[in-house]
């Protein structure tokens, strides 16, 4: 592996000078994705900035929000009886992904801002635009069954493993940060992750240095159903072909407010919009499910490999908002 | 360990293949002097290793799995793929078990580190080593020092009843030899008799 140099400030304000101040500094948390961006020759931080040992471990619950802090571990998160009970989908897209050994050190921060996927990305011998801007898109020309269908632009088509952060895009989630500049900032979900679009080389809308502080899920109806659903090339412990967490607040027999994000389809976790429009309103049968569901891939441009994950998408989305409402 | 292997090992430290030290530096740069020193090359990072204090001089690359094999000469745990993928080198960090390739051992400065080797006392096998061999739950062995660490913690966790979630729970390690119905067989051996 590459070699770097190393430090672990003791305080928030110790961690937020030395990024300021440091060219080439990046953060380690769990390190289950750092450490192989490192070896991969994908990063090559000068300085890895140990954050693990900060004071921002656990998980905050009162009636507006649940606060995961950023090193809050994945296996600590899905076991916590009050994310169990109200944000079951949070623990459920947890323990659909990895291994215990990995959730175990994985942080929540570091899940959520971890690399896209995409071999070519990872093969530091190929062309790629986000690893080597202008060197061209392997991809695309090249294997891309497990691939993008959303999002994707001309430049690149990888797609965001983290199968949290599409339970936390279906609850609206945001998270916390502190900038290099100081103070806090606050980033829906869904504006922390950038579509490549020309630029595939900016992932996310963090500033140099910024720091996850927590992320906090709002509590806005107190019986939502909801479902995730994976399929992925093995049994288990592989990354999402296709994923679908939903959240759905039903009263009266009538969707008040569907809510459906999709993992492993782009490069970030992807709100399937029209149909969750489909929903609203709706007395949910099965035709309107499937309705619904075929809304889900709107606007998509797959590639001839990955053409397939167009039906199953609709189909995990189908089968997700059925389970939810089972 | 197998007479093969001490050749083996022998020769490589002879051979001078084991990584030397990197020269050691510890500085401050202007305006971060409360962030503590920047380490940038080798420095003595002490663990209690099964139960023992421990201090390896290595540089801050160096990943745990390293660090036990090749500063500290605990070869029981191995290295597979190296990327976080089979689960050869599962070992417990405070008690959680945990991929000794995906962390550096720079950030385990104090912490408990357990391995393989702290199983058994002496020729007194730990009972799911036992129910491994009494259940014929291998056949290279690559894997299976990092099976039993991983599978004591699910014994630990209390087992699974269905075999799905059995499987699920050892979802971390892979076994190429594909001797998973026997691995099974073992842990259910020990959940029962305890």
């Amino acid at each position: 592996m590459l070699n770097f140099a190393y430090a672990r400030p003791d305080s928030l304000e110790a961690a937020r000078a030395l990024m300021r101040e440091t060219d080439g500094a990046a953060f380690i948390a769990g390190g289950t994705d750092m450490l192989n961006r490192i070896r991969d020759g994908v990063d090559a931080p000068d300085i890895l900035v140990d954050i693990s040992r900060l004071d921002l471990d656990g998980i905050d619950f009162d009636d507006a929000r649940l606060s995961i802090r950023a090193m809050a571990r994945n296996t600590a998160i899905a076991a916590d009886d009050r994310v169990r009970r109200h944000f079951p989908l949070i623990a459920d897209a947890i323990e659909a992904g990895a291994s215990p050994q990995v959730r175990n050190f994985a942080s929540a921060a570091g899940n959520i801002l971890q690399a896209t996927r995409c071999p070519y990305f990872r093969d530091a011998a190929s062309p790629c635009n986000r690893r080597d801007p202008g060197s061209g898109c392997s991809a695309i020309a090249g294997e891309s069954r497990k691939l993008g269908i959303l999002g994707v632009s001309a430049f690149c088509i990888a797609t965001h493993g983290s199968d949290l952060a599409v339970a936390l895009a279906a609850l609206d989630a945001q998270v916390i940060t502190m900038p290099t500049s100081g103070g806090r900032r606050v980033l829906p979900i869904a504006e922390l992750h950038r579509l490549p679009e020309g630029t595939p080389e900016a992932v996310t809308n963090l500033e140099p240095g910024e720091m996850i502080l927590r992320i906090e899920v709002p509590r806005v109806s107190a019986d939502l159903r909801s479902a995730y659903v994976k399929t992925r090339d093995r049994a288990s412990f592989g990354y999402a072909l296709v994923s679908a967490g939903v959240a759905l607040d039903v009263a009266d027999g009538r969707v008040r407010s569907a809510r459906i994000a999709l993992g492993g389809v782009a490069p970030r976790p992807w709100r399937a919009t029209a149909a969750e429009e489909a929903l609203r309103g709706v007395s949910p049968s099965g035709d309107a499910i499937r309705a619904a569901a075929a809304l889900s891939t709107a606007g998509a441009t797959p590639t001839d490999d990955n053409r397939f994950k167009i039906d199953l998408t609709r189909r995990v989305v189908e089968r997700a908002l059925a389970e939810a409402l089972a | 360990m197998s007479d093969d292997d001490v050749t083996r090992r022998e020769f490589m430290e002879t051979a001078g293949v084991v990584a030397a030290s990197l020269p050691w530096l510890a500085a401050s740069p202007a305006g971060a002097q409360d962030a503590g020193p920047i380490i940038d090359g080798a420095s003595d990072v002490s663990m209690v290793v099964n139960g023992e204090p421990r201090t390896a001089r290595i540089a801050p690359n160096m990943t745990l799995l390293d660090t036990l094999r090749e500063e500290l000469d605990l070869t029981g745990t191995k290295k597979g793929c190296n990327q976080g993928g089979c689960g050869a080198c599962t070992i417990w960090i405070d008690g959680e078990r945990a991929n000794a390739c995906m962390t550096l051992a720079i950030m385990h400065e104090g912490r408990e580190i357990t391995t393989i080797e702290a199983l058994a006392n002496g020729d007194d096998l730990h009972p799911l080593q036992r129910a491994f061999i009494e259940n014929d739950a291998f056949q290279c062995g690559f894997c299976t020092s990092g099976q039993i660490m991983s599978g004591v913690k699910v014994l630990e966790e209390g087992l699974p009843a269905t075999e799905a979630g059995l499987t699920e729970a050892m979802n971390g390690n892979i076994c190429r030899c594909s001797a998973y119905p026997q691995i099974r067989a073992a842990l259910r051996d020990v959940a029962g008799k305890g």
